[in-house]
């Protein structure tokens, strides 16, 4: 795959967007380069645009947020950018990877080693407990069970789920299953996140407070994290924001006082 | 992810008790079935089983069932005795005619008249008497179950008076005494067996031009069985079989004659069918219920064959477990009643369970590959929708 380097450069010095708010950004290589990305579902009259030709650069480093209205693309844009998707025209690389290259056992593979997921509807599985819930990218990837366990048990350490290692999903409050299915995308220490609505069914507070904590152990001098929201409370938690409408990019920008605000935070 | 999936199996404990009941009931209501009906047809030719000191049968060339038997003259026994390789051959009756008790109460009996000087064909194992008593004037053995059905009153002392014998009765107004009670495998009608002389059979039966319904022959040793059937029939005009053949052709015409395989195989079917219908059902809901768990999986690097492998191993684990609890119920059943005169002689065979559990193997396997089609079809980008 071939990107322009000077769309690169052209979408970062994008007059909406600027780059002072963190030293990270300046990382050489893009965690996500999409270029041109199309994506249409369904045939002639049924025929639907979710994606209209977007231009997107991702940084290590950085936590982007994706917004815009209900069906403007995001989740699909998301999802291609996840290697969930194939796009129906357009490059995507990430991690300088091209994924249009790659066989679908080497996209498996290849997500399961680099890519973390958080899921609006968190999707932990109900008969594990919240360490085995944490540890399952783990075994996914080959580790023996009780090793990834134990690893998954520091990270929801990290998270402060220290004291319910042993309780399964139901026994949670919706705020600490988010933090278990955060600690479940970030066990394996992907480069790459990706979070779907994570405060979507959460109360304002439990909303915060997850943003909060994304920012402090997910965001890495060489991880990106990418996140799906409509939840405009937590815009000021981003370093970058990609408006989008209709299937396209509209804007780029930086967030406002908020987001210091919120990077401040514990 | 062995585990994973053994978790997610048993996680649900309602819907994973409801597949293994579901197999398990299928498992059983299979294995049940096809024992009974192997049992009873095994029932239609026990008699011959039974007959285990000759291995050749001579009969009428249209005899289509043990049950229904015309007479050979005398002669017949003669002609069988010359055919080359034949070592010895005995004449025997057999057939169905009333024995009236002292009370005037009257049962349908099965008779076998044998051989006065060899007894071939009489039964291998006493509980009562010596075989050796046949001998007396009117003397007659009763099989156990015939026993309890001709004297019922009698059946709760025989624990503690052991079976009485000396009990007279009559067939076609000529006496009998009973002088010994045996082992013998359960008939197709559920009547008494009752073993006499031939001789004295003749005063039994009513009058018929030919008494003797077959030859019973041993092939001299080293002859082979079916040449020696083959010689007889082609120097007699007779039927001659082998013990097995006459077994299978006997059953064969139950089979081919009766509506008990439909009736069976229709309970068998359903119960085939009901375990598919519950299994496949249950676990195929079990999997749509989980379809964002499984796309969350293949989202987070789970290969399809892997996928495929954790519904696999849940379905054999499932049906591992249904099939070992409808096979022990069936055990358990047959275990239960072999005391039982009406249900004796039937059990599960190790056919019946190796038949059964392929039965369920491929129902666990049916009931799964719907549910492997979604998970294959399943894109990960679902786990994206709200």
């Amino acid at each position: 795959m071939q990107l322009a380097s000077q769309q690169i450069t052209d979408f970062a010095e994008a007059p909406e967007f600027t780059t002072h708010h963190s030293p990270l950004t300046t990382h050489p290589t893009p965690a996500v380069e999409c270029r041109g990305v199309t994506k249409e579902f369904g045939a002639g009259d049924t025929r639907v645009w979710a994606l209209r030709g977007v231009d997107l650069e991702v940084r290590p480093g950085q936590m982007t947020l994706l917004v815009g209205p209900s069906g403007c693309g995001k989740t699909t844009l998301i999802s291609i950018i996840a290697g969930l998707l194939n796009p129906t025209a357009g490059d995507v690389a990430v991690l300088g990877r091209d994924l249009g290259s790659l066989s679908n056992g080497a996209l498996v593979r290849f997500r399961q080693a680099h890519i973390g997921f958080v899921f609006q509807q968190l999707n932990l599985l109900p008969a594990l407990t919240a360490a085995e819930n944490a540890a399952v990218p783990l075994i996914i990837g080959g580790r023996p069970r009780r090793q990834a366990v134990a690893a998954a048990a520091q990270v929801l350490e990290a998270v402060g789920l220290g004291d319910r290692l042993g309780a399964l999903p139901a026994q949670l409050s919706g705020g600490q299953q988010q933090r278990v299915a955060i600690a479940r995308a970030l066990v394996h220490e992907p480069r790459l996140l990706v979070c779907d609505e994570p405060t979507a069914a959460l109360d304002a507070r439990s909303g915060q407070t997850v943003m909060e904590l994304l920012r402090r152990v997910a965001v890495q001098p060489d991880r990106a994290v990418m996140v799906v929201t409509h939840d405009n409370r937590v815009f000021g938690f981003g370093d970058r924001i990609v408006h989008m409408s209709d299937g396209r990019v509209e804007r780029v920008t930086a967030p406002g006082p908020a987001r210091v605000a919120g990077r401040e935070e514990p | 992810m062995s585990w994973v999936a053994l978790r997610m199996l048993t996680g649900d404990r309602s819907k994973y008790l409801g597949l293994i009941f579901g197999v398990g009931f299928a498992t059983l209501l299979m294995s049940q079935q096809v024992s009974i009906f192997a049992g009873i047809m095994r029932r239609t030719a026990s008699q011959i089983l039974d007959v285990r000191d000759a291995d050749i049968w001579v009969m009428d060339d249209k005899v289509r069932y043990i049950d229904e038997v015309p007479g050979l003259p005398d002669t017949d026994l003669q002609r069988v005795r010359g055919v080359p390789g034949v070592a010895w051959a005995v004449r025997m009756y057999k057939g169905q005619i009333r024995a009236r008790l002292p009370d005037g109460n009257f049962r349908t009996v099965i008779l076998f008249g044998l051989d006065d000087d060899t007894l071939v064909g009489a039964p291998t194992e006493m509980l009562a008497g010596r075989l050796a008593d046949l001998n007396q004037p009117d003397a007659a053995i009763v099989d156990k179950a015939g026993y309890e059905y001709m004297w019922p009153e009698e059946v709760e002392q025989v624990g503690s008076r052991g079976y009485q014998l000396g009990k007279v009765f009559e067939m076609n107004d000529h006496r009998a005494v009973l002088v010994g009670v045996c082992k013998a495998s359960a008939p197709f009608t559920t009547l008494p067996v009752l073993y006499t002389r031939y001789s004295q059979a003749g005063g039994y039966v009513p009058r018929e031009r030919d008494l003797m319904t077959f030859v019973l022959a041993r092939p001299d040793a080293g002859q082979d069985v079916q040449e020696v059937c083959d010689r007889i029939h082609a120097q007699t005009g007779r039927m001659a079989l082998t013990r097995p053949q006459f077994f299978w052709k006997t059953i064969l015409y139950f089979l081919g004659s009766t509506g008990i395989p439909v009736n069976f195989g229709i309970t068998i079917a359903l119960g085939f069918i009901i375990g598919v219908a519950i299994a496949g059902q249950t676990f195929y809901l079990f999997t749509v219920e989980n379809l964002k768990q499984f796309g969350s999986l293949k989202a987070m690097g789970l290969s399809n064959a892997r996928l495929v492998g954790m519904i696999l191993l849940q379905a054999v684990v499932v049906g591992a477990l249904g099939y070992s609890l409808g096979i022990g119920v069936t055990a358990i059943f047959f275990a239960s009643t072999g005391h039982l005169t009406p249900l004796a002689g039937l059990h599960l065979y190790a056919e019946v369970m190796i038949g059964s559990g392929a039965a369920v193997l491929l129902i666990v396997v049916l009931a799964s590959l719907l549910s492997i089609r979604r998970v294959l079809v399943l894109e990960p980008a679902v786990v994206f929708r709200g």
